[in-house]
């Protein structure tokens, strides 16, 4: 099947319509106007940018390069994971804590999936990894991100009642557990409902390219559920890492609440 | 059967603080909100950074992990902030009788703790708090939210349980009548320091 070439004069005709948005929310005074502009202007350079990128992995192939190109990926996704806590943990373990996870929830699962799942060859061939790492990284730093912002918050609200479980001599972990669980769950709900409602409410993202880009939506709608499981899975056990890592932090060795490690963000 | 013993205690202003409260004595303390009263206790049942020394017996604070330190030596706050849902749930057996002689009534066990006055939390948090046999208490005000007559009552209560299970108790009050009715000594927090008080009979 062939793909329809996109000439930039195409791609043009539809930042014209961003263009023609900005205008209707600037004569609105709605003040976003500004602000999509940039946006959009982001996307066409980063994703330029990132296709030259690719197009040079692609055609070099090696395993350093993919490997440094993923770390990279890796070491950004640890740093958005801190970017919009609400609180964070001083002295780097924020950022220490999400990249690890992101190393647990992406980079392991997208090692595991390409070695015995989809094994092209070699195994790092980028086509098939650094799309698949992306992937991953993307959608389970959202859960990976709720789930710490949801525990931080927590702690810091429930003081009181975290505190009061201490002064009846359970330990630190059972006066956190009401609050871990409702991490946990905050950072799995959307994958849960992504799954729950892909094919019926939207078509995912990857297999709607896939499609666009000629693939026979059966082969396309299996690498989309293989997507969902891999984000699933990788979700869930960064989550789990991520949380139980952090709730940790949060005691010290006498299991006293140490809420001086957290860090309001201004 | 065991001495609570600070030595060289320091949290917050609070500087070299040294006190033996005996097996089964009452210690008040008294002194103007924001002295560091509550602070005192918390260091005591090991809540926050503090430096010094705190022992009950020959067990030093740091010779048992820290829920264990607080299940010995339990602090009972001003203002209990986690609850179960109903009254039961926080006993692992019939307690009838204890929440009669706090003044609850005999059915309230499977009362849902959302219908209870403050003052009938904080009754239930002493109940809660004795029935986990600790082997100290540190008590913040644990009569501010009572009437005079479930006052009286709980101080009773009280008296007879520290008393028979000899546990020595520091007890934040207010009342100088209080004061003279459970204190065995008191003393008043003074700039940095604690300074013994004569007791009024």
């Amino acid at each position: 099947m062939n793909v329809i070439e996109l000439a930039w004069w195409q791609l043009a005709l539809a930042a014209l319509l961003v263009i023609a948005l900005a205008a209707c929310t600037f004569l609105a005074r709605l003040g976003v106007g500004k602000s999509l502009l940039i946006a959009a202007t982001r996307t066409a350079i980063q994703l330029t940018l990132v296709g030259l990128v690719l197009e040079a992995l692609f055609s070099v192939g090696s395993l350093h390069w993919v490997a440094l190109m993923g770390i990279g990926m890796l070491l950004l996704a640890g740093r958005e994971v801190v970017a919009r806590q609400k609180y964070t943990l001083r002295g780097g373990w924020s950022f220490g804590i999400g990249t690890l996870s992101m190393f647990i929830s992406a980079f392991a699962v997208t090692v595991l999936t390409l070695v015995a799942v989809i094994s092209p060859s070699p195994w790092y061939t980028p086509q098939y990894a650094i799309p698949l790492l992306g992937m991953l990284l993307g959608n389970t730093m959202t859960g990976v991100a709720l789930s710490l912002d949801r525990l931080t918050e927590s702690a810091q609200r429930s003081r009181a009642v975290i505190e009061n479980r201490l002064m009846l001599g359970e330990t630190a972990q059972q006066a956190l557990s009401e609050f871990r669980r409702d991490a946990m769950r905050a950072g799995l709900t959307p994958i849960i409902n992504a799954m729950a409602a892909a094919g019926i409410v939207s078509l995912p993202g990857m297999m709607t390219g896939q499609i666009l880009a000629g693939t026979a939506p059966a082969l396309a709608v299996k690498y989309q559920i293989l997507i969902m499981f891999t984000i699933a899975a990788g979700t869930g056990f960064g989550t789990f890492v991520a949380v139980a890592v952090c709730a940790r932090r949060l005691f010290d060795g006498r299991e006293r609440l140490r809420l001086d490690r957290l860090r309001g963000s201004s | 059967m065991a001495t609570l013993a600070l030595k060289n205690l320091a949290i917050g202003d609070l500087k070299n603080i040294d006190l033996h409260v005996k097996p089964g004595e009452i210690v008040c303390l008294s002194g103007t909100s924001g002295s560091g009263k509550s602070r005192l206790l918390r260091a005591i049942a090991d809540l926050d950074l503090h430096t010094g020394n705190v022992q009950l017996g020959d067990t030093h604070q740091n010779d048992v992990p820290g829920n264990r330190w607080r299940s010995a030596v339990m602090l009972v706050p001003a203002e209990s902030a986690w609850w179960h849902d109903t009254v039961g749930e926080h006993f692992s057996e019939r307690v009838d009788e204890t929440l009669q002689q706090l003044g609850l009534e005999a059915d309230a066990f499977s009362w849902p703790v959302a219908r209870l006055s403050s003052g009938e939390k904080q009754r239930l948090a002493l109940a809660r708090a004795l029935s986990r046999k600790p082997a100290a208490l540190l008590l913040d005000e644990p009569t501010a939210n009572l009437d005079k007559d479930s006052t009286e009552r709980v101080e009773r209560w009280l008296l007879d349980i520290i008393r028979q299970q000899q546990l020595p108790t520091l007890w934040v009050a207010h009342h100088e009548d209080q004061i003279a009715r459970v204190a065995d000594r008191h003393f008043h927090i003074v700039d940095s320091g604690i300074e013994q008080q004569e007791l009024t009979q």
